[in-house]
């Protein structure tokens, strides 16, 4: 599948802003993060603006966005549209407690929006894990994936900020526990899609599979069309294992490691330690999301290449 | 409304059956079907660059060609592909606009051109690959089962078929209900053994494909006559002189 820009920005930079949207409504209202949490909250919406805004960019028509919230009954796509739309509500009630200093409003005002953050992401997953012909997205680990990579950018942001608002190990010691499992997770998906039967033959798509094995000698037409370019794109099998190495090296071991290192150093060291540690980590989720759409292969190739 | 409709016995379903026996892969049901879907429902069909290299445009039907099977049980087949008008289409159910819907009446899947966002989801829905982009207009664009032809009351009833139908030299392509197992096409899906594309991904597709006939037994093997055989006495002299 083709790693449309646009897509891979949104599915990065809203996904650290609902996981650190997340983590702000649990654990401030708890005390557990220092300082106000404006500045962690401020962050987080620009993070989810930014990439909803980003996304609308992928669109043939965005002025028509709107019209996107209609079919909640049946579209995962439209479910996405209404959850982040909704959480917005609670998030900017979070703010004006934190603002004005009420902490029972904070209290509820942070849970909604910690559920309305898990909610949208896992959303967002299902429209993708929904998909029947992309093996690698239909898939139980794709959900999980989501939740953790968003819990585990968002943890990593949240124990940045918090070590330049003066400590907090809560959110560093989060960094390291979501990140530790979502590498794990990931490394169990890429271990499942690389072992996975495909889910249909070129046989299947053809029906000719009665007669013996078959393969395509005229393809439809010459030059590309939509189809080709949007689902024919194809990664080389040796940049792919290249790549995984870097997102898990940067995007999650070094993450964790420099987490490590905050929690032992403490003060100004911690949060410049945290600082590479925020960058590495949406550096390394910018090339797993990517990975995740190069690395998809659609049913319909099976027409175009066998 | 992108929930499909309830499914109801004995509702009519509308299709096409494609013989993959006789299809001769002359791309005349594509090139029809481009023109008169051009100026119809889903008009325009736009091209890209059309004057120059790296011509491409949108098409509802791609004529494919495959080779089955091994040497002289192998065959060559040509293989029309356009969308199925699926019972289960997660095409509609994946729009989040409305955009994408399938009619109660008789099963056709349709696009409402104002109302798409141009998402692209459907076509990632759709593991056929009948739904193209129109990158002019950022709007999707499917077949539309003819539906400006086959109720269009202000063309020759004989006409009231889809365009690729009616252009197909061969007979290779056949329209009617697939629900009515009595129908036309009811009935050649039931004699000849029609098959759906892809049938483990849950689709239900309404389009069925007519298996290829075996030809192996009838393959005629070369002659080659025995000169004791040869009845010619000028060839019978002239067979003997050259075998020496
Ligand atoms: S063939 Fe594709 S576009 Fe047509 S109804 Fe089926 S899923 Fe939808
Ligand atoms: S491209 Fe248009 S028809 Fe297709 S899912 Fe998006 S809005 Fe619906
Ligand atoms: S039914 Fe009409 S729109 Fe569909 S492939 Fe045939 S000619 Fe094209």
């Amino acid at each position: 599948m083709n790693p449309a820009g646009s897509i891979v920005f949104f599915t990065t930079a809203s996904g650290a802003g609902y996981g650190l949207l997340f983590w702000l409504g649990l654990l401030r209202p708890l005390g557990l993060v220092p300082g106000q949490g404006l500045v962690a909250l401020a962050l987080a919406l620009l993070l989810i603006t930014a990439g909803l805004l980003s996304s609308t960019l992928h669109l043939g028509n965005p002025q028509r966005a709107w019209r996107a919230v209609s079919q909640w009954r049946s579209s995962w796509l439209s479910r996405e549209g209404v959850a982040a739309i909704l959480t917005y509500i609670p998030a900017l009630l979070l703010g004006l407690a934190l603002w004005v200093d009420a902490p029972a409003l904070a209290l509820a005002a942070g849970l909604l929006a910690a559920a309305g953050a898990v909610a949208t992401v896992y959303c967002t997953a299902m429209i993708y894990a929904s998909l029947k012909p992309i093996r690698q997205w239909h898939h139980p680990l794709v959900v999980p994936g989501y939740l953790a990579l968003s819990a585990f950018s968002g943890a990593v942001l949240l124990a940045m900020l918090a070590a330049f608002a003066g400590g907090g190990a809560v959110p560093a010691l989060l960094a390291i526990l979501t990140g530790a499992g979502a590498l794990l997770l990931k490394r169990a998906y890429w271990q499942a899609i690389d072992t996975a039967p495909p889910i249909a033959t070129i046989e299947s798509a053809t029906t000719l599979g009665f007669i013996g094995k078959t393969r395509p000698l005229e393809p439809p037409h010459t030059e590309q069309n939509y189809l080709l370019r949007e689902m024919g794109f194809r990664i080389a099998r040796k940049h792919a294992a290249k790549l995984r190495l870097i997102a898990q090296g940067a995007g999650f071991a070094l993450p964790v490691l420099l987490a490590l290192l905050a929690l032992l150093l403490g003060g100004m060291p911690a949060a410049l330690a945290l600082s590479l540690g925020a960058v590495l980590a949406l550096g390394g989720l910018l090339i797993e999301r990517w990975l995740m759409f190069a690395e998809a292969t659609h049913t319909v190739m099976l027409y175009y290449r066998g | 409304m992108t929930c499909l409709p309830q499914p109801v016995p004995g509702a009519k379903k509308l299709g096409l059956v494609i013989d993959l026996d006789t299809c001769v892969g002359c791309q005349a049901c594509a090139t029809n079907c481009k023109e008169w879907n051009a100026s119809g429902h889903s008009a325009p069909l736009p091209d890209l660059r059309p004057y120059s290299a790296g011509a491409e445009g949108v098409w509802f039907n791609r004529v494919h060609s495959y080779e089955a099977g091994e040497g002289a049980a192998g065959r060559t087949v040509h293989f029309p592909r356009s969308c199925l008008h699926c019972e289960n289409a997660a095409c509609v159910t994946v729009c989040p606009t409305g955009a994408s819907y399938k009619r109660a009446e008789d099963g056709i899947v349709l696009v409402d051109h104002d109302t798409c966002i141009g998402c692209g989801l459907c076509a990632w829905a759709c593991p056929y690959g009948a739904r193209e982009m129109d990158e002019d207009a950022g709007v999707m664009k499917k077949c539309t089962l003819c539906v400006d032809r086959i109720y269009n009351e202000t063309i020759p009833e004989a006409q009231r078929q889809p365009a690729c139908v009616l252009a197909c030299p061969t007979k290779a392509r056949h329209f009617g209900d697939l629900g009515d197992p009595e129908s036309a096409v009811g009935q050649l899906v039931r004699e000849r053994g029609g098959q759906p594309l892809m049938p483990e991904l849950g689709y239900q597709p309404v389009n069925s494909y007519l298996p290829p006939r075996n030809r192996s037994s009838l393959a005629a093997t070369p002659e080659e006559a025995a000169p004791t055989e040869i009845k010619n006495p000028l060839l019978r002299w002239m067979d003997r002189v050259l075998s020496r």
